[in-house]
């Protein structure tokens, strides 16, 4: 060990595994020829001014979202290779891939799929969606969210460095000691999981801060708690969690690492340790973890449901609590993870029945979504697809959860694929779908187009069959005795529902690609799809009354809320009365400057955690200096708005006021 | 189309204005600390999990220095002392700068700094004291979970001291505007809160850690 | 799946019951989905179209009754399964259980038989039609002890001790495995049970104490060495107290993996 350079030598690159060293090549071409043809195209001020160093949350939710879609690639990567080696190794086949290189991919695909794709998915809907729904200009920290996002994006680099500079973990994706601890795992692969997840785990806590405080505190006039949208309740429910759940995360993980680097005992086998206490901090963060996750999809589909059925939605007060108890009682069933410890009959029952309580408001919350339907006029686009497949499949879903959650059952299923095709269940329907309905949803507001309809449609249908061929298998596979995470499956007759399995990962793989192919397509053929009133929905919520995209600032005056479903209530007082309201008084607007203290930061953030992971103390120490060096200059400074004249906020209003005139015209003569 | 519109103003029975939400975004003067109270929260939720660590694993000794063994309620007196009269003139120093009075915020300010710094000197002997003695973080879990949660609260306690010295600075060189009062408060709100943790501290593994 | 055990068997039952439950729920819901989403599309002009209704008390009522009621039911299965299924509670039988040590090791599974002096390795011989009393623990890192035809399994940690309690009814070879990640050798971690007549087993234990090395100190280091997919085998007899001095830890845990190059630091 030097110095200088700590554990890294060159046998860190994998010049002996040829999938990493190809992949790796790849990826870092890859990257090479982005930045290349960014710069041929002079495209880096842009970049930088409007995205990169942009406090704007539409900026950063769509920052977010491009991060969750290019991980998505690489985890679905992961999990492709995955079930192509389980086809191939079956009884006596050989595969392609070793132990150690397997158990890291599907720890990878873990940790990618959850903490790198599914979160940042969440969050950039978050971001780009609530404040316009609150109908308010920003959050509460605009430039902490910049910050949120490029601490974010600083874990899921690590994570990515991983692959071609030493290896990762082969702990799965939430790495249980004493396998975790140094006597078992000596190398960086748990280092670099743990290090990446406490970095982009500071930016999650900053983000549920903020949004909390955004959601309670800045709301547009006349907004109370119930005139709100559901989306923004459901988002208010998993930032609530964010805060209660993610620092328990950073004391596990912490604990880990004080182990493994320090020679601590918390969960070694000796010294006192007790690996049990780990099952017990990781799970009361991890099951919060999967509602921060689940509960704005639930929102996406609340919004889609209401407005492509032209009805409100059914039992608004009924969701808000169905979705405050879920919030609530999803930190009181942690131990159904680990039913198999060994806790008793009374502790493990009690686990059991508070698991299926769960199920009753989100039980609920699908009936009111089918009573939204009932009575409307259901427009069949993408994003009710998505819908519909949710709610055919997400029940099923449900039922072997609530299966899983009664105690003997789980003692025969507890780590089977019965248990993978669960959570994957429960996971693409109700996640991934949510994301893809939001996708199309709010792509026209993002960017001034629509997505194309029939790829959207063919991309769906891919999703729904990959999904069932790829999964439903596994509940039969489980139920004969198939355990997670196998290298190598020894019993032949199981073949033929992997070879199933596989055809079901190509049509994802098809989904996946079609949606690339979709968004190409599209921004091709946009001028078809132009979005000219910024409301190609016939929306219910605030951010439907700009234009796509919305200014800077979103709103030129706030408007004033009147009653739930703020902007339906007035765009038909509009129909009726054939007129918009009448101009309001406008001011200059204050809007948050630019900053690059997110991307320093993360900057610092990132060379600090790859020499913590390689124990370069020099170099992690000038990282730490760094950060705060960032953060001192930051706070230093005497402009924090800069603002926008009242003749260019005029200029857009009036702009806007126009096309909705037109639009207006339009609809009295159409009937 | 128009016949969709034909119930304007009565289309939605059961929404009466249910409280907050009239006067629109609120100001920054509630956002800013509103928001750090928050994130507080988070902090004492990360010492929650510190705190049942130490709870389940206070009698994993592993055949070693047990608390009746090495803790003192001197030293942690004297530890107890110093913090709350590090955020006693913390609060003079606040009632100071409402007043726009240079001087004496910066001196309540040096002085908030000394007692904190007292603070951690203490513990800081007490952690080399415990580790030259064979009682180190190593031996066993329950010293591992000691020196965490006590170690963690230091850390912040020495955070603060920095977030102190540039607020320091700051308000020399920038006089008692608007923003840097605000960081003001969100320091002095989280100086209490690391005092209240302390309390737990010192309740949970001194006092008891000490009983016979 | 095929159980073979009165564990197995019952909770296969509670499996099959409660799915029967919530698919009688489940199954409407979907067809109600469907039905309700194609009838009231757009285009069905005779749908009718109530843009104003959202709400309704009575729906309300029975929207939470439904779950409410089943996971009443629900849960009342899960409180009694727990119970009667409790992995450490002792099975009732005319016949007197046997005792069997479960020791995971990295990757293979260590069988002792307390009372019987013998010791397997990667194979678990027992007779039918009687209750076998385990305790479990680990050398070295968390695995599960699982025979999915016999039923339960529970997780094996080092300095702990598990217990379980089964049963094979029936004469057979059932497969077994470690259900728990448990690194880079665990898919070679898979062992099968062989139950046999009660005076076979009897007879078994016998020429075993015969035949095969014995399970002492130095015969278990080396043992414990890492290595996978270990062709079965066993022991003619055991050091006393081998089992109690691997949970005290007072055995060798040897958790020296194959040279990994970046391996390199301050000893953990």
């Amino acid at each position: 060990m030097s110095p200088v350079f700590g554990k890294l030598t060159w046998a860190a690159i994998p010049v002996h595994e040829p999938i990493a060293l190809a992949t790796s090549v790849v990826v870092i071409l890859a990257i090479a020829g982005m930045g290349i043809w960014i710069t041929a195209n002079k495209w880096w001020p842009y970049l930088w001014h409007e995205y990169i160093t942009s406090c704007d949350h539409k900026r950063i939710g769509i920052m977010y979202i491009v991060l969750g879609l290019v991980m998505f690639v690489r985890g679905f990567a992961d999990a492709i290779m995955m079930r192509a080696h389980q086809y191939l190794a079956v009884g006596e086949g050989p595969g392609y891939l070793a132990p150690e290189h397997y158990n890291q991919i599907f720890s990878a695909h873990g940790t990618i799929m959850i903490f790198f794709v599914a979160m940042p998915l969440v969050i950039g809907f978050m971001n780009f969606v609530v404040p316009l729904q609150l109908g308010v200009r920003d959050v509460a920290f605009p430039t902490l969210n910049n910050v949120s996002f490029w601490l974010n994006a600083s874990g899921a680099l690590l994570v990515n460095v991983s692959l071609f500079v030493g290896e990762f973990a082969r702990t799965g994706w939430l790495a249980f000691p004493p396998l975790s601890e140094k006597m078992f795992s000596p190398g960086v692969g748990v280092d670099y999981y743990l290090v990446a997840l406490q970095i982009s785990g500071v930016g999650t806590v900053l983000t549920g801060v903020n949004f909390v405080t955004t959601i309670l505190k800045i709301r547009a006039p006349g907004m109370s708690y119930f005139r709100m949208p559901v989306f923004c309740w459901t988002s208010l429910a998993s930032n609530l969690l964010i805060i209660a759940a993610f620092p328990v995360l950073t004391v596990t993980l912490a604990l880990l690492m004080l182990d493994r680097y320090l020679g601590f005992h918390f969960f070694t086998n000796d010294g006192g340790g007790n690996s049990m206490l780990y099952m017990n901090l990781i799970w009361v963060w991890g099951h919060p973890e999967v509602y921060i996750l689940v509960l704005p999809a639930f929102g996406i589909y609340s919004e889609v449901a209401a407005t492509f059925s032209g009805k409100p939605l059914f039992g608004y007060r009924s969701m808000v609590f169905a979705t405050m108890v879920i919030c609530i009682v999803s930190f009181t069933v942690w131990l159904h993870h680990f039913f198999t410890m060994g806790a008793g009959a009374d502790v493990n029952a009690v686990f059991g029945i508070a698991s299926m309580i769960i199920g009753v408001p989100t039980g609920v919350k699908i009936y009111n979504w089918l009573f939204t339907m009932y009575g409307g006029r259901v427009r069949f686009n993408v994003p009710v697809y998505y819908l519909l497949g949710f709610m055919l499949l997400f029940v099923g879903g449900g039922l072997t959860g609530v299966l899983l959650a009664i105690p003997p059952v789980d003692f025969v299923v507890h780590n089977s694929l019965f248990l993978v095709a669960h959570f994957h269940h429960v996971i693409i329907p109700g996640v991934v779908f949510a994301i893809f309905a939001g996708y199309h949803y709010w792509f026209p507001k993002a960017f001034g187009f629509t997505l194309d309809e029939r790829l959207g449609k063919a991309g769906f249908w891919c999703w729904f069959v990959g999904f069932n061929l790829a999964f439903m298998p596994s509940y039969l596979l489980g139920f004969w005795g198939g355990t997670r995470r196998m290298q190598h499956i020894s019993d032949p007759s199981w073949k033929p529902w992997l070879a199933v399995e596989l055809v079901g990962a190509f049509f994802i793989a098809a989904a996946l690609a079609i949606t690339v192919w979709q968004l190409l397509y599209s921004i091709r053929t946009r001028e078809q799809r132009r979005d000219l009133t910024g409301d190609p929905w016939d929306g219910r919520t605030l951010e439907w009354l700009t234009l796509s995209p919305p200014p800077h600032y979103n709103f030129a005056v706030l408007p004033d809320v009147h009653g739930e479903e703020a902007y339906w209530h007035r765009k038909q007082l509009a129909i009726e009365r054939e007129e918009l309201i009448p101009e309001p008084n406008y001011q200059p607007i204050e809007m948050p400057v630019n900053t690059p203290t997110g991307v320093i930061v993360a900057f610092f953030s990132s060379l600090c955690g790859f020499a913590i992971i390689w124990y370069i103390w020099w170099l992690a120490i000038l990282g730490v200096v760094g950060a705060f060096a960032v953060f001192v200059w930051y706070a230093w400074r005497d402009e924090h708005e800069h603002i926008i004249p009242i003749e260019e906020v005029i200029a857009n209003a009036r702009e806007r006021r126009r096309i909705r005139m037109d639009a207006l015209h339009t609809v009295s003569q159409s009937t | 189309m128009t016949t969709e519109a034909a119930t304007i103003g009565m289309t939605h029975s059961g929404s009466e204005d249910t409280g907050l939400g009239h006067r629109g975004p609120e100001s920054k003067s509630i956002v800013v600390p509103y928001g750090f109270w928050l994130f507080v929260l988070s902090d004492i939720v990360l010492f929650s999990a510190l705190f049942a660590t130490y709870a389940s694993l206070v009698h994993a000794t592993d055949y070693g220095p047990t608390t009746n063994q090495l803790f003192s309620r001197t030293t942690a007196a004297w530890e107890t002392a110093a913090l709350l009269l590090s955020t006693f003139v913390c609060g003079l120093a606040l009632i100071a700068a409402k007043r726009r009075n240079m001087m004496w915020t910066q001196v309540w300010l040096v002085a908030t700094g000394l007692f904190g710094l007292i603070f951690l000197i203490f513990e800081l002997r007490e952690f080399v004291e415990f580790i030259e003695s064979g009682a180190g973080p190593q031996r066993s879990a329950f010293l591992s979970s000691f020196f965490t949660l006590v170690g963690c609260h230091g850390a912040h306690v020495t955070a603060g001291l920095m977030w102190l010295g540039t607020m320091m600075a700051q308000i020399w060189a920038k006089g008692f505007r608007e923003h840097i009062l605000r960081r003001l408060l969100c320091f002095t709100i989280f100086w209490h809160a690391l005092d209240i943790i302390w309390v737990a501290i010192f309740t949970i593994v001194y006092l008891i850690g000490t009983l016979p | 799946m095929d159980p073979v055990g009165p564990v197995a068997a019952a909770e296969k039952q509670i499996l099959i019951n409660s799915t029967a439950i919530m698919l009688a729920i489940i199954i409407p819901t979907m067809i109600a989905t469907v039905a309700v989403a194609f009838w009231f599309r757009r285009g069905n002009t005779k749908a009718e179209y109530r843009p104003d209704w959202e709400y309704s008390g009575a729906i309300e009522l029975v929207v939470w009754a439904i779950p409410i009621l089943t996971i009443t039911l629900l849960g009342g299965i899960a409180w009694i399964g727990s119970h009667n299924l409790e992995p450490s509670r002792p099975l009732t039988s005319p016949n007197k259980p046997i005792n069997v040590q479960v020791v995971s090791l990295d990757w293979k599974w260590l069988f002792i038989y307390p009372d019987q002096h013998v010791a397997t390795v990667n194979q678990l011989i027992v007779p039918a039609g009687t209750p076998i009393n385990f305790q479990l623990t680990s050398a070295t890192v968390w695995n599960t002890f699982f025979v999915p035809q016999m039923g339960s399994m529970i997780y094996t940690m080092p300095r702990m001790t598990t217990r379980l309690n089964l049963q094979a009814d029936r004469q057979g070879v059932f497969p077994g495995r470690s259900a728990h990640f448990s690194g880079d050798g665990f898919p070679g971690m898979e062992f099968n049970v062989r139950a046999v007549a009660p005076q076979q087993f009897a007879a078994w234990a016998q020429s075993a104490r015969g035949a095969g090395p014995v399970l002492d100190g130095r015969n278990y280091a080396a043992l414990a060495k890492p290595s996978s997919y270990v062709k079965p085998m066993s022991y003619s007899n055991v050091a006393p107290g081998l089992f109690e001095a691997i949970v005290a830890g007072r055995a060798p845990p040897t958790p020296q993996l194959p040279h990994n190059p970046q391996a390199e630091g301050p000893a953990g």
